[in-house]
């Protein structure tokens, strides 16, 4: 299979044993761009390399950053950048393994980003959980303050910015961006009501804030380094760039990889050597997730490209990036289960209806693996998706204050959707279908 | 629904049409779709939306369906303002499966314990899930399950299987009360309400969070199962704790009170009620109350008949009279009954020609504070700078500390207050200045000169808030500082904030004399000799006139004592005659509160044993002394007193005094003529007093409703951390306090919102009185501290 190929933007240090250190990242180029944007560039120039770039944000809902930095008031002063380093949706692993294995990287792209958006503070929120990210991020933003990277004065010019490090506790709804704020105000994280509260208008501390994600900023510096357009040169035009891919699940090779955007099929990267290496055991693709709170895609989607409005067309969304495949052993009702269980106990409780709603999914769902089903329950499981997402339909209408309690809607919608069958037998006789394997029923296999 | 409020959106200036339910309605720019669909007739079924709190779109329940050119969505109606042309339906087949769906969700997990819940009858969630519900719930799976209930606090228990998590009690707590002691814990569907570890929820305010709870979540334990909604009778009337003269219900089962709900006006509480006004029903009900007659019988008071006892009281009167002059006779209180009572009492005293007599018992203010430009509890929150020189008013007036600390919160007010100790408004206050007790007057002068105080007051209208912020001082300072505001700000009004009830009631209808003085100097001149006999109108002088001494030497002296009131109090032991008066609730009338609002109070209840309508002791010892005070009814007294006296002519219109009630007509404005004797300067060795009084004291009100007592303290000296380090004595130890020749022994706090040099005790504590050493005619008490 022959896969269309591009540069390492951003996992160019992954394979550098010290590509996380100060030494290591100076040595591979590291904060040329920072050098060039303060010394040579204006704040408006390094937004227009931006904009040039067309890049997406690669937090989940894909809106072009430059279009994003543009929203921000003229002359509001203070203004903040947040960057979300709180990935915690199942599957996705990617800018995990930025901030661990390349964490100056993203530390220039804060400061490029800050310089062109006039924020003299900047918060990095950095999921609770990962240890080793926050250990050496923090080590990275000290050597940078040490080198006059950070702080006052930077390179000696005359523009000046503080990161500031701040742990997440543990919650997945802070991914969501008006939790996050929320988050680091010190409140509990839960979500905003948008409007009133767009966060480039009213954010953190109730003042302009553009939010980020970190794999996006970490592309900045090679947007400011080779020029927007020779970024935008790379992927498809709907979907600029390279883009990092988090796979997980049934295939040889699980992991994280920078592919060109918007071309490259989920086949490539599921199947060719270079990336995954095909499915375990030599099986078949059954079902896979292209974003866990999304709409699944099945064996049918696979040659549909990693592209932004080719996937959103088709009923689904890229998201963060992160797929879970099944093969053909999976048990769909445990799988669905599995997903609906996360949602139900990452809801904040705020609003009615993804705090009750994805909790009676999750209990329903769990009675039936335990063999308990009743026949009234697929439509009970539909019902009550229908009272938090009107219609289930995609892209999601939604009850509740924000996208969470879809999220829980999505699998079981797919589910039972594609493989009826499988909850209905579930029903009927209290374990799975014959020929997969259930964590519920270890031997449900050999009943065959 | 207790809380459909008036709309808090600002006048408009043109509408917005929408269509609602098919019906073309123009509402207010602004304003949300849940009102507007409400103002039209279509009820939008809700939990979370309070009026009087800020939103947060939590419950979901209010999703209405909205048409605009960018085509059909569902809604949250209290999230979303009113656009031109709009067409909404609360009833289309997306809106009902929506707010079904979400009622479905919100029954899941509550238990459905109505038969034994307190809110069963009264209940938005039982109300709703029967007008918006589903019908029948389709979740088998096992419900939640929590200890239930827990207590939160003194009075309030926690069912947390029945919460439905709106945020109603925990915005409350910190958005209105300001005491932010219950929040959100845990997450998810394990999301519940819960206070700190080891603090509980003892807001003054708690009660509200009962009230506007949606389900029974939150139960007050003066109420728990004592009654079912259908049994209830209810009838709106004023509550006379303090002088706020917030707006209540009260409601009765079997004859006898059981609860008190807020009622909300735009002029005075909004719908909310402090803890105290709320709970002290239960010392109407009290087996302490007497209902019959007593009359001195061998050396105790028995029971007897209203003849025999009035003809003993009017013998007694008329035996004074006859052989000292009415002069010999002087009348104290008053100012816990009604307008009518206080007047009658007042012609009563014009009839036999009794001068000596004072609604006030020492503790208040000189009468010329009604008399100077006045301010409406309104007016002052919309003033640009309030200047406080009051006492703590979260302790004494709850609910005016309410709307104060509003103003500064959500308002351009700014509070700049004056103060020996910091106080519940500092927190929120522009400025907040210490300073000694006796001192204010030079404190508030050098304030005003600053530039900076100066372009402040110049900014707009300004409202002095004065009261008796401390009970050893001669209230003449404060009168003093009023002055200089004035001085610096002749277009200032003031809002003179009393304690007692309706003190400004009785003042106006005639308890005060111009020409006898105070309270003090008619204590002081039985304690001469020259008064034998007094007359208590609801007083208790020997506990609460603050000069303990003075009170002690004149019932020393006292030779006959005519006790008219609900309980035997301290005072009323000493008395030869015991007539027994009709309590809160017991009689109708009108009150007036500190802004001088006129409203109506309601009976409810009928009287306990024979008691009667103070009103209706007057006229009848009256008629004992061959005194027809011209009125027999209430309805000919309501008639004389508006008609006699311009201040109430307003409230000669029973419409007038209902509800919102009506403003008194003020009288033409006085000038100040406070004139204090100066406070000499304190040594540096002494301390000086602060004595004011704390929400939970031994009122009688509050002494006979045990779910209030309890809550009293302990009698504590209150000294900032440096001074008890100076005395080298530390939290809880024992020192004396010593000044005018006596001394008391209290217990060490620890309080560093006492100013440096100032020895803070709360008024009428259980334990030593520091009443022993203030004198009422020492501006100021300097006191020795030492440790014992």
């Amino acid at each position: 299979m022959s896969v269309p190929t591009g540069p390492r933007i951003i996992t160019s240090r992954f394979d550098v044993a010290d590509g996380h250190t100060y030494a290591g990242y100076v040595r591979t180029g590291g904060y040329a761009s920072l050098r060039k944007a303060v010394s040579s560039m204006t704040p408006q120039q390094v937004h227009d390399e931006v904009n040039a770039a067309e890049i997406q944000g690669r937090g989940g809902a894909g809106f072009l950053a430059g279009t994003k930095w543009g929203f921000l008031p003229a002359d509001v002063h203070p203004r903040y950048l947040v960057i979300n380093g709180d990935e915690s949706e199942p599957g996705t692993y990617k800018d995990r393994m930025l901030m661990e294995l390349d964490p100056h990287q993203l530390i220039e792209g804060i400061v490029i980003a800050c310089y062109a958006l006039n924020a003299a503070q900047a918060f990095l929120y950095v999921r609770g959980e990962m240890a080793l990210a926050q250990e050496r991020l923090a080590q990275a933003l000290n050597d940078a303050y040490a080198n006059n990277l950070v702080g006052k004065n930077i390179c000696g010019g005359n523009f000046s910015v503080d990161v500031t490090l701040t742990w997440g506790a543990g919650a997945y709804i802070v991914g969501e961006e008006t939790a996050l704020i929320e988050s680091l105000e010190g409140e509990r994280g839960m979500p905003r009501l948008k409007p009133p509260f767009h966060p480039a208008v009213k954010g953190l501390y109730m003042q302009p804030t553009i939010v980020n994600n970190v794999e996006t900023l970490a592309n900045v510096p090679y947007i400011v380094g080779k020029g927007g357009s020779e970024f935008k040169s790379l992927g498809a035009p709907t979907s600029t760039g390279m883009r990092m891919f988090a796979v997980s699940g049934h295939v040889n090779k699980p992991g994280v990889f920078e592919v060109p955007n918007g071309v490259t099929t989920f086949r490539m990267l599921f199947e060719a050597p270079e990336y995954c290496g095909g499915v375990r055991n030599g099986g078949k693709v059954k079902a896979f997730i292209p974003s866990v709170s999304a709409m699944w895609f099945f064996p049918e989607h696979l040659d549909m490209a990693l592209d932004k409005p080719t996937v959103d067309k088709a009923g689904s969304m890229l998201g963060a990036g992160g797929f879970v495949v099944m093969d053909e052993t999976t048990d769909t009702v445990a799988a669905c289960w599995r997903i609906v269980r996360f949602f139900a106990r990452e809801s904040c409780g705020k609003c009615t209806p993804c705090r009750e709603g994805t909790t009676w999914l999750e209990r329903v769902l769990k009675r039936m693996l335990d063999g308990h089903g009743r026949p009234e329950d697929i439509d009970l499981l539909l019902e009550v998706s229908e009272s938090i997402s009107p219609g289930i339909a995609w892209p999601p209408r939604q009850t509740t204050i924000c996208p969470l309690g879809p999220s829980a809607v999505s699998p079981i919608a797919s589910a039972v959707r594609r493989f009826r069958h499988e909850f209905a037998h579930y029903i009927e006789h209290g374990r799975p279908i014959d020929g997969v394997e259930s964590p519920f029923h270890a031997h449900a296999a050999s009943h065959a | 629904m207790t809380d459909t409020a008036a709309p808090k959106t600002t006048e408009p200036k043109t509408t917005v049409s929408v269509t609602i339910n098919g019906r073309a309605v123009e509402a207010k720019p602004g304003q949300l779709l849940i009102d507007a669909c409400e103002h039209s007739g279509a009820f939008v079924p809700h939990f979370c939306y309070h009026p009087r709190m800020s939103l947060v779109g939590m419950c979901r329940q209010c999703i209405v369906e909205v048409e605009d050119p960018r085509g059909k969505a569902l809604v949250v109606s209290c999230m979303t303002p009113v656009a031109e042309g709009q067409v909404v339906s609360t009833t289309s087949e997306p809106a009902r499966r929506a707010q079904e769906g979400v009622l479905e969700l919100l029954l899941a997990n509550h238990p459905l314990d109505c038969p034994v819940c307190d809110k069963g009858g009264e209940c938005p969630l039982q109300d709703q899930a029967f007008s918006h519900g589903p019908g029948e719930s389709r979740y088998v799976e096992e419900k939640r399950h929590y200890e239930k209930p827990i207590p939160i606090s003194d009075l309030v228990y926690l069912d947390r299987e029945r919460c439905i998590l709106c945020d109603r009690c925990t915005r409350f707590a910190s958005e209105v009360a300001g005491d932010p002691l219950i929040s959100f814990t845990s997450r998810g569907s394990n999301t519940q309400v819960m206070t700190f570890p080891d603090e509980p929820f003892s807001s003054y305010f708690s009660g509200n969070t009962v009230q506007i709870c949606p389900v029974g979540a939150l139960t007050a334990s003066p109420y728990r199962f004592k009654a079912r909604p259908w049994d209830l009778e209810q009838v709106e009337t004023t509550c006379t704790t303090c002088s706020v003269g917030c707006r209540t219900v009260v409601q009765s089962s079997r004859d006898e009170l059981v609860r008190y709900q807020g009622v909300d006006i735009e002029s005075v509480n909004w719908g909310w009620l402090c803890d105290r006004g709320r709970f002290n029903f239960e010392s109407v009900n009290s087996k302490n109350r007497v209902g019959t007659p007593l009359v001195r019988k061998d050396g105790s008071l028995a029971e007897t008949t209203w003849a025999s006892a009035l003809d003993a009281a009017g013998r007694t009167l008329r035996v004074v009279i006859n052989d000292k002059g009415a002069n010999a006779v002087g009348i104290i209180g008053g100012a816990r009954g009604t307008n009518e009572d206080a007047y009658a009492w007042a012609r009563f005293a014009d009839a036999l020609g009794i001068t000596a007599r004072d609604a006030q018992l020492g503790d208040g203010l000189p009468a010329e504070v009604f008399a100077l430009p006045q301010a409406t509890i309104a007016e002052t929150c919309e003033s640009s700078t309030i200047v406080l020189l009051a006492p703590d008013l979260k302790e004494e007036l709850p609910v005016l500390y309410l709307r104060l600390r509003d103003a500064a919160e959500k308002r351009k007010t700014r509070i700049m207050e004056f103060s020996s100790r910091a106080s519940g408004l500092s927190d929120y206050a522009w400025k907040s200045i210490r300073h000694e007790p006796g001192d204010q007057p030079r404190v508030v002068s050098e304030a005003l000169a600053s530039p900076e105080i100066a372009a402040q007051l110049a900014r707009g209208s300004v409202t002095v808030v004065v009261g008796r912020g401390n009970l050893a001082e001669s209230p003449e300072f404060a009168l003093l500082a009023v002055g200089a505001v004035m001085k610096a700000k002749p277009d200032a009004r003031v809002l003179p904030v009393v304690r007692r009830g309706n003190v400004r009631g009785a003042v106006t209808a005639g308890l005060v004399s111009a020409t006898d003085g105070d309270t003090n100097s008619i204590l002081a001149a039985v304690a001469a000799g020259k008064v034998e006999c007094l007359v208590l109108l609801g007083a208790d002088p020997l506990v609460d006139v603050p000069d303990a001494d003075l009170a002690r030497r004149a019932f020393a002296s006292v030779k006959h004592v005519i006790a008219v009131d609900t309980f035997v109090t301290e005072s009323a032991r000493h008395a030869e005659v015991f007539l027994p008066a009709a309590a809160y609730a017991e009689k109708v009338g009108t009150t007036t509160n500190c802004e001088g609002r006129i409203s109506d109070i309601a009976q409810k209840i009928t009287t306990a044993g024979t008691a009667r309508p103070d009103w209706m002791i007057a006229a009848e010892l009256a008629l004992e002394l061959g005194k027809d005070l011209g009125f027999g009814s209430y309805a000919e007294l309501h008639d004389a007193m508006t008609s006699n006296i311009p201040a109430f002519a307003p409230a000669a219109d029973a419409k007038a005094v209902r509800h919102e009630g009506v403003v008194a007509v003020h009288p033409s404005p006085v000038r100040i003529t406070a004139a204090p004797k100066p406070a000499a300067p304190r040594l540096s060795h002494h301390f000086r007093l602060l004595v004011s009084r704390v929400l939970y004291d031994r009122a009688t009100a509050t002494a006979e409703s045990p779910s209030l007592a309890s809550l009293a303290r302990d009698a504590a000296v209150h000294l900032h951390p440096g001074d008890a380090q100076r005395l080298g004595v530390p939290a809880g130890a024992d020192v004396r306090i010593a000044a005018n020749g006596a001394a008391v022994v209290l217990p060490v706090i620890l309080d560093d919102a006492v100013a440096r040099g100032v020895a803070f005790v709360p008024f009428n504590q259980r334990g030593s009185d520091i009443r022993q050493v203030i004198r009422h005619d020492v501006p100021v008490t300097d006191a020795v501290v030492e440790a014992v």
